[in-house]
């Protein structure tokens, strides 16, 4: 993707965040939590942001394993590690949420937790590239381990759904009379997280291609 | 079909074989299990009530932790003298010899698993035998899952950095809702409550795990062995 | 039809080429030495020819089939680097157990009838563990042979073997060539491999700097083949 193109989706992105902010501060306090309340604006669409994510580190290795083209490894591995960013970001607005209301850092509810595990499945994909040395190997079984993971999260997400009923119920479905313009941010956001998680997916997987160069030139310089 | 099946017995008679002469991964297990339930001891007061509701749950964590030492033996015994190449090049499906690997790996497991029940029923004063015919189902299901991943883990790990270490850190977060739904029929069972309309859910649950986790390690195996 | 044929095999490690276009074929009954340096790919080429490893491009076809194939597999014999039998088991007891993964009528009969010829029936109920070296080599052989394969894959099979053990072994691969089978065996041990010979294929850097007959010269002088084909120093 140019570079031209890179900077520009980077710019929207910062500058619908920046509209945001200001509107959202604009917007009057909700009844019962107060001010804090605003942070949904953020801990949603992070978490949206990073199922994508998800969604695009499967297609990734999928697509690695039917062709063994190592663009896809690179979009595989560039597009989780976003979307490791983007969960932690949804644990953290989480987190400091339910300390200002519950007066706790961390409650185990349905929500959180599931969060929490993923981020633990995708570090785990992570951890697993570290420990392997040679590239082929190493893009084989991340996508073996990608698949895995990804059919594990929605099983996830529904058993911890079921053990736990604590977490609020959500803001953007099912009751209560919200004003259009909340959705708009609320949807602005979310298009402005999937801009930045496009150009750090991009920045990543130049890094990515790059170093997979460089490895296969020390290669041939040790070789002989 | 029928010459598929005694490919996977010629694999799992193999493994147990081999294990049962040793007997290392067994003992290692069973002394792993002994020493976490011990530790426990200390943390909670096992005679107190609150405990008793949270056994069911302890003891899952006692057979996952130990369940470990097991699977990761499986396809790390193939690796002195590069055993694992003979078996990749008979002639058997890469699905044969997991299968083979996993049923004795679960064979172990659960002796591991049934041995351990009864010394924490006498250690936590549980009452483990009320519901024995839905507990012993539970632990079958639950068993298998920890079996499954952990074999399929087993074999994308044999040759890596950190085996030891990315075995476990690799299978718990995938094993989350299977342990979880194991614990929560445990709880319920060893308190005297059979499963009934909101457990019977977790019972469906521990089943879908293990038969989509069955199918997609099945599907996978040639690329981790083969590449 | 080739028993083995080696069809414009590339074989990558990320972008870096361990193999480039390797085409190289050995006809039933021929004997191929593969040799070159280490590193040239000798053990990589024998792995993919084996199915232990897909090639990133090209293609293996034994008798003209994937050695992937259950079915060819039961026709290819394999001795890598290890000697692939367990420890813990006696003799007997592996050539039993491979026996029966191969789908042998009688594994035991076919395991004392090869314990007996590689020379070891004395020890057949000693476990592995308490081998020597050349024995167990031995009985590396026996496995990879127990199954009467088409084909024999032999990566460095005389490395570190004792005169007997060379002996036992250049006597049986004498006797497979002679009933048909073909081999593709790769060696340091230039003399040894070329007497048997039929074929000889240099690998430099992955690619076949040369394919053809094993010729009196060769056999005469063993770095004749680097010397004019390979590269200086």
């Amino acid at each position: 993707m140019r570079d031209k193109l890179l900077v520009f989706l980077g710019v929207v992105a910062m500058l619908l965040l920046a509209r945001d902010i200001l509107v959202i501060a604009g917007f009057p306090n909700e009844a019962n939590q107060g001010a804090i309340f605003k942070i949904i604006f953020f801990h949603v669409p992070v978490a949206m942001a990073a199922m994508l994510c998800a969604a695009a580190s499967l297609i990734g290795s999928v697509m690695f394993l039917l062709t063994r083209n190592f663009k896809y490894d690179a979009l595989a591995v560039s597009v989780t590690e976003v979307g490791l960013a983007f969960l932690a970001a949804n644990l953290v607005t989480g987190s400091i949420w339910g300390r200002v209301i519950w007066g706790i850092w961390w409650t185990w509810d349905a929500r959180l937790t599931s969060a929490l595990v993923c981020w633990l499945l995708y570090a785990g994909y992570l951890m697993l590239r570290h420990a392997i040395e040679e590239p082929t190997q190493r893009a084989t079984f991340a996508a073996v381990f990608s698949i895995f993971a990804f059919i594990d999260v929605p099983i996830v997400i529904f058993s911890i759904k079921w053990w736990r009923t604590q977490h609020p119920q959500p803001v953007f479905w099912g009751g209560g009379s919200i004003p259009g313009d909340w959705y708009l941010a609320a949807l602005l956001n979310l298009l402005a997280m999937v801009l930045l998680g496009i150009v750090l997916t991009v920045v990543r997987l130049r890094q990515e291609e790059a170093q997979r160069e460089i490895d296969s030139l020390r290669r041939t310089a040790h070789a002989f | 079909m029928l010459s598929f099946f005694r490919q996977v017995l010629v694999v799992t008679v193999k493994d147990l074989r081999a294990e049962l002469r040793t007997k290392e991964a067994v003992n290692a297990s069973l002394a792993f299990a002994l020493v976490i339930l011990l530790m426990f001891s200390f943390a909670f007061d096992p005679l107190e009530e609150t405990t008793r509701e949270i056994s069911g749950g302890l003891l899952w964590i006692v057979f996952a932790f130990a369940g470990t030492l097991v699977l990761n033996r499986s396809f790390a015994r193939e690796q002195p003298n590069d055993c694992l190449d003979a078996l990749i090049a008979a002639p058997i499906s890469g699905a044969a010899l997991f299968l083979g690997k996993a049923l004795a790996n679960y064979v172990l497991v659960l002796a591991v698993e049934l041995i351990a029940l009864p010394v924490f029923g006498i250690f936590y004063g549980v009452h483990w035998t009320d519901q024995f015919p839905e507990l012993l189902l539970v632990l079958l299901l639950g068993a298998w899952a920890l079996t499954v991943v952990g074999t399929i883990f087993s074999a994308l790990t044999v040759n890596i950095r950190l085996r030891e270490v990315m075995l476990p850190m690799l299978t718990y977060p995938i094993l989350v809702p299977a342990l979880m739904g194991a614990m929560q029929l445990t709880a319920g069972l060893v308190n005297g409550k059979p499963i009934s309309g909101d457990s019977f859910s977790w019972l469906k649950m521990l089943i879908g795990f293990d038969v989509i986790f069955t199918a997609v390690s099945l599907v996978l195996v040639e690329t981790v062995l083969v590449g | 039809m080739s028993a083995v044929a080696v069809d414009g095999v590339w074989k990558f490690y990320g972008d870096y080429p361990a193999l480039r276009d390797v085409r190289l074929s050995a006809e039933p009954g021929a004997c191929l030495a593969l040799i070159g340096r280490n590193g040239a790919g000798k053990t990589t080429l024998l792995r993919i020819v084996a199915g232990f490893s897909r090639p990133g491009r090209g293609q293996i076809r034994i008798f003209g089939t994937e050695p992937r194939e259950t079915a060819t597999r039961a026709k290819m014999g394999f001795i890598g680097h290890g000697i692939s039998v367990y420890d813990e088991l006696s003799a007997l007891e592996n050539l039993i157990l491979f026996g029966r993964l191969y789908n042998l009528a009688d594994p035991h009969k076919s395991a004392m009838e090869w314990l007996e010829r590689t020379g070891l029936e004395r020890v057949r109920n000693g476990l592995v563990r308490e081998f020597s070296r050349g024995m167990r080599q031995r009985l590396a052989v026996a496995r990879a042979f127990l199954h009467d394969p088409g084909v024999l894959l032999l990566d460095e099979p005389f490395t570190a073997l004792d005169d007997r053990a060379i002996a036992v072994l250049q006597r049986l691969l004498r006797e497979a060539l002679a009933a048909g089978k073909t081999i593709v065996m790769s060696t340091h041990q230039l003399r040894e491999a070329l007497e048997l010979a039929s074929h000889v294929a240099l690998l430099v850097r992955g690619q076949v700097a040369f394919s053809g007959p094993c010729t009196p010269e060769m056999v005469a002088d063993p770095g004749y083949v680097y010397a004019r084909y390979g590269e200086a120093g």
